[in-house]
């Protein structure tokens, strides 16, 4: 093998042809986890026993012939994903030490798709924060630069991979979650349409916003473990009952002709000068393919993040109500009577950055604020999805930055939560909206991953992925790895 | 002064389904503890509420039968408060958009005029559990078995007067619940209870005074008690120079009074918003006419067949149609080939006072229709007199067994044969002189003492009509 990180079709094929076995593979990946984790924090909790026992279902399955494309093939998921029997804390004290009785439907289809699961990454707590920082088990370092973030929420999912501890892992996106962490490590992150993955077992955030999808190094990738995890649940309403198409079967469409819509307001006095050239040379790549650029507008993206912040934490503090003491999770030793049992129960297991979304969120339901608040954001929110729904009229897919910098330094932004979430100002569009968006490595800027996003209508996953794999075919951004792990290759000598 | 009182009703009316309104778990009444509360249920971190589509058919039959407005795109909101019953930490209710919009129905007044009460709406929600005090010491135990049973709430306008109208109201509403089979109605169980608004205000006003709430009475008898506490209560108040304040009051059966639970500052505020997991339930016209066209015969309509179809008196029908199970039972009588009218004498007589002397539901009757046609049939063809029939009723209810094979037993067959009364009425004539010269004399009250000897004779098995008719002729000499 090369010293490049192996796709999953090489991997596949390697297994299926005896050169290497899931067992090997996964022991790989359990000892890079123990050797190198402790320097980037990663994970929350490594599953070596139950990795093992998949592994080994999977190579049987190989050697009987019934092997898929992901069959024996290790990942991790994000800590926000009920598995059963095993730990899932949502990187809260809350949870610290729930471990749930049922497997979440992403788990499930993985499962089923014959993916070994190692164990569950690090994240910023309850899936609230853009640097991982707020997470209970402590802030995930990145493999570029450890004294820097790899962003979040899905901060760990995105450093385990790009460190080489796994080949991919999953992540939501609520905001941002998946694409600017990504963006922040060199990875390709795929966030699907709203309703594409179901999010049965996904512990909610924000409900109407949450979408599970994928961290890999390639689109390709991507395509293979998207096909396995979507699909219609009848177990989540909101969940879309359509078809899921053959991804990889178009990756390899031409990109002739094709529009590609930048939007103005992504270039903004805010967007970092090195990120800015990366991004217009990839944009160029794309005209070699035969697509054309063109300008759009999307007029009210300036007011996607005040009203992200207004209808995440909305969702927060209702869906967070369940965390009470009562049932499940963390419960106070002080408790006189119901009352203090509640408020002593939440105040010593929230982080502040979540009670700070609860408060926000009360507060913009309560009465006599729900219309100036609550109300007028989901007015917006629906101008916003109108103003990306008529660019889709003229382009196929939508591109910027996904991210206004590269990864910044741990602590950095911690005390400032508007500098925080203005880390977001590119992605949430794509949420409020519910459409499909990618973020995949486009460069650098002083010496770290810069990401391209790329957004298209609903359930255009295929044509995102079709677009992402020309450029990496015609490119080597999603090749790089972090020069400090220069990871020992999964399945190949170091 | 004089006061007028002004009350409306919110009805909390479980819903027959199988399973609950968000998840698969069973709605069963009285299992252990929390063994029907599936993960849904508890609020598990993770899960999501798939709404049960039976509840959606319910609530619109419900809609169709009190004419109202039903709802084309309905919107299941979030009602946050923390309870330690309430899992999830907020009830999934509809709020702003309820599947039934504005409606109305008749209820009767004891005068027997009619009033019209406005439905103003009904929603779709889930139940909380129960926190259970008893057998418990410095702790609340939780069964969350009832989290998440499918209610129907009915609010009504505040169009009634009375606490007997707003019992009647309730128990109009049970009955068409009943009728549609969309609620078993059974108050014991909590299946059908209701919440009261109560205020007063000087005749005449236009203005209304300010309401108390009174949660949770789950008997028509607590309501008219507990609403008639809370109009004198109101009253005495005011006028003893105090005001009434806006608050929450619990009925307290055992003292017959009215508690203060909390006041509206300390009420919450629940904000409630659309709940983001679920998707607006949209109903098209349709599925409305689909609805519409099974809808089962309601209580007018079949009181109007009753009244025109077998020549019952108004009360009679009334009483018939009051409980659906009743009046089926009646019709299954007729269907059986019964006189209608001795039928509706049966089931409103005999059956309904065995039912209530055991304690049962028609629907448990230990006499079936067919038996008690089966017993009709032998009055009407005058195997037995009335007066028979009611033994052989009797020994059908607490032997079991059909008529005829009870008066063969017990030989009971009524004696026509006009041989063998005319012997027992000679015989009467002649051991009661006394008596005949009194009849003869113009005392025809004396008839009945004849009648009442040669049945006593023939141990009650004479035809009573041929009796009167033989005495009369052979007493008038």
């Amino acid at each position: 093998m090369t010293n490049k990180t192996p796709d999953f079709a090489e991997l596949s094929r390697a297994l299926k042809a005896g050169e290497v076995s899931s067992r090997e593979l996964t022991e790989d990946c359990l000892q890079r986890i123990e050797k190198t984790d402790p320097q980037i924090n990663a994970f929350i909790s490594v599953t070596p026993e139950l990795a093992l026992e998949a592994a080994d279902a999977a190579d049987k399955k190989i050697a009987e012939g019934s092997a898929g494309p992901l069959t024996g093939i290790p990942m991790a998921h994000k800590d926000i994903f009920c598995a059963e029997g095993t730990r899932t804390t949502v990187g809260s004290k809350m949870l610290e030490n729930f471990v749930s009785p049922y497997d979440s439907t992403v788990v499930r289809n993985l499962k089923d798709a014959g993916m070994v699961c190692v164990g569950k990454t690090n994240m910023d707590e309850f899936a609230m924060g853009s640097s991982n920082e707020t997470s209970y088990f402590g802030a995930v370092k990145n493999p570029w630069d450890t004294e820097r973030s790899p962003g979040g929420s899905s901060g760990g999912s995105a450093a385990a991979v790009a460190a080489g501890l796994v080949p991919a892992t999953t992540g939501t996106d609520t905001g941002g979650s998946i694409r600017q962490p990504a963006a922040l490590t060199g990875l390709t992150g795929l966030k699907p349409t709203y309703g594409r993955v179901s999010r049965y077992g996904m512990v909610a955030f924000a409900s109407s916003l949450d979408q599970a999808g994928t961290f890999t190094r390639s689109a390709a990738d991507a395509a293979l473990m998207i096909e396995a995890m979507a699909g219609f649940d009848e177990r989540d309403s909101t969940c879309a009952e359509v078809a899921v198409p053959d991804y990889s079967a178009t990756l390899n469409d031409s990109l002739q002709g094709k529009t590609i819509g930048v939007p103005k307001e992504f270039f903004d006095e805010g967007l970092d000068a090195e990120s800015r050239e990366a991004i217009e040379t990839a944009l160029k790549q794309f005209e070699d393919f035969g697509a054309s650029v063109r300008e759009v507008t999307l007029p009210n993206l300036g007011m996607s993040v005040p009203v992200y912040y207004i209808v995440a934490p909305a969702e927060c503090s209702s869906n967070l109500s369940r965390f009470d003491g009562v049932r499940f999770g963390y419960r106070t030793e002080q408790s006189g009577d119901l009352a203090e049992m509640y408020t002593n129960t939440r105040s010593e297991a929230f982080g502040d950055e979540v009670k700070r979304r609860i408060m926000t969120g009360a507060y913009v339901l309560s009465a006599g604020y729900y219309d100036a608040y609550y109300l007028q954001a989901q007015k917006v929110r629906q101008l916003i999805s109108d103003d990306l729904a008529k660019c889709f009229e003229d382009v196929d897919v939508i591109m910027g930055p996904t991210t206004p910098t590269p990864a910044f330094k741990i602590g950095e932004k911690v005390d400032d939560p508007v500098q925080m979430y203005l880390n977001d100002i590119y992605t949430i569009a794509a949420n409020l909206a519910g459409l499909p968006a990618a973020s995949i490595p486009c460069g650098l800027s002083q010496g770290l991953p810069v990401g391209l996003q790329l957004i298209g209508p609903q359930f255009a996953e295929g044509r995102l992925l079709n677009f992402a794999h020309q450029y990496q075919q015609a490119t080597d951004w999603h090749s790089q790895t972090p020069p400090l792990f220069d990871p020992t290759r999964v399945g190949g000598a170091s | 002064m004089s006061w007028e009182v002004v009350i409306g009703l919110e009805i909390h009316c479980q819903l027959a389904t199988k399973s609950k309104i968000f998840s698969g778990a069973s709605t069963a009444f009285g299992a252990e503890p929390n063994t029907q509360a599936c993960l849904v249920d508890l609020g598990y971190p993770g899960v999501l509420p798939v709404l049960n589509k039976d509840v959606v058919s319910m609530a619109v039959k419900f809609g169709l039968a009190v004419d109202a407005e039903i709802t084309r795109r309905s919107v299941f909101a979030r009602k946050n408060y923390f309870y330690p019953d309430l899992p999830k930490g907020y009830q999934i209710s509809q709020f702003e958009l309820p599947i039934v919009g504005p409606g109305h129905l008749k209820i009767r007044l004891d005068d027997g005029t009619e009033k019209t009460v406005g439905v103003t709406r009904a929603h779709l929600e889930e139940d909380a559990g129960k926190s259970l005090h008893e057998n418990f010491t410095d702790r609340t135990g939780i069964d969350l078995n009832r989290a998440g049973t499918p209610l129907l709430e009915i609010v009504s306008d505040p169009d009634m007067r009375s606490a007997q109208e707003a019992v009647a109201y309730m128990r109009k509403i049970h009955q068409i619940v009943r009728y549609l089979g969309i609620s078993d109605g059974n108050m014991q169980e909590g299946s059908f209870r209701c919440d009261a608004n109560v205020s007063v205000r000087p005749l005449g006003q236009e203005e209304l005074g300010t309401r108390t709430e009174l949660k949770n009475i789950n008997s028509f008898r607590f309501v008219e008690k507990a609403i008639n506490f809370e109009i004198e209560r109101q009253i005495d108040l005011i006028e003893d120079g105090g005001k009434v304040v806006q608050e929450t009051r619990l009925y307290d059966p055992d003292n017959d009074e009215t508690r203060s639970m909390r006041s509206k500052e300390e009420a919450n505020d629940y904000r409630y918003f659309p709940d983001p997991d679920l998707l607006p339930v949209v109903i098209d016209d349709d599925y409305i006419d689909a609805i519409r066209a099974g809808l089962p015969e309601l209580p007018e309509a079949k009181g109007e067949r009753f009244a025109a179809n077998f020549g019952l008196k108004p009360v009679q029908v009334e009483s018939l149609v009051g409980d659906v199970d009743l009046a089926d039972y009646f019709e299954a009588v007729v269907g059986d080939g019964a006189d209608p009218r001795q039928a509706a004498n049966y089931v409103l007589g005999d059956l309904t006072g065995a039912l209530n002397k055991d304690s049962l539901d028609v629907s448990d009757s230990k006499v079936s229709p067919g038996q008690l046609a089966g017993l009709i049939k032998r009055i009407m063809d005058n195997t037995i007199s009335g007066k028979i029939a009611k033994d052989v009723f009797d020994a059908m209810w607490n032997e079991g067994g059909d008529a005829d094979a009870i008066i063969d037993a017990k030989g009971l067959k009524q004696i026509t044969d006009t041989g063998a009364i005319e012997a027992a009425v000679d015989q009467v004539i002649a051991d009661n002189p006394g008596q005949v010269e009194e009849f003869r004399g113009g005392k025809e009250k004396v008839l009945g003492f004849f009648v009442g000897q040669v049945m006593k004779a023939t141990q009650g098995k004479a035809n009573p009509g041929q009796v009167n008719q033989m005495l009369r002729e052979k007493l008038k000499g």
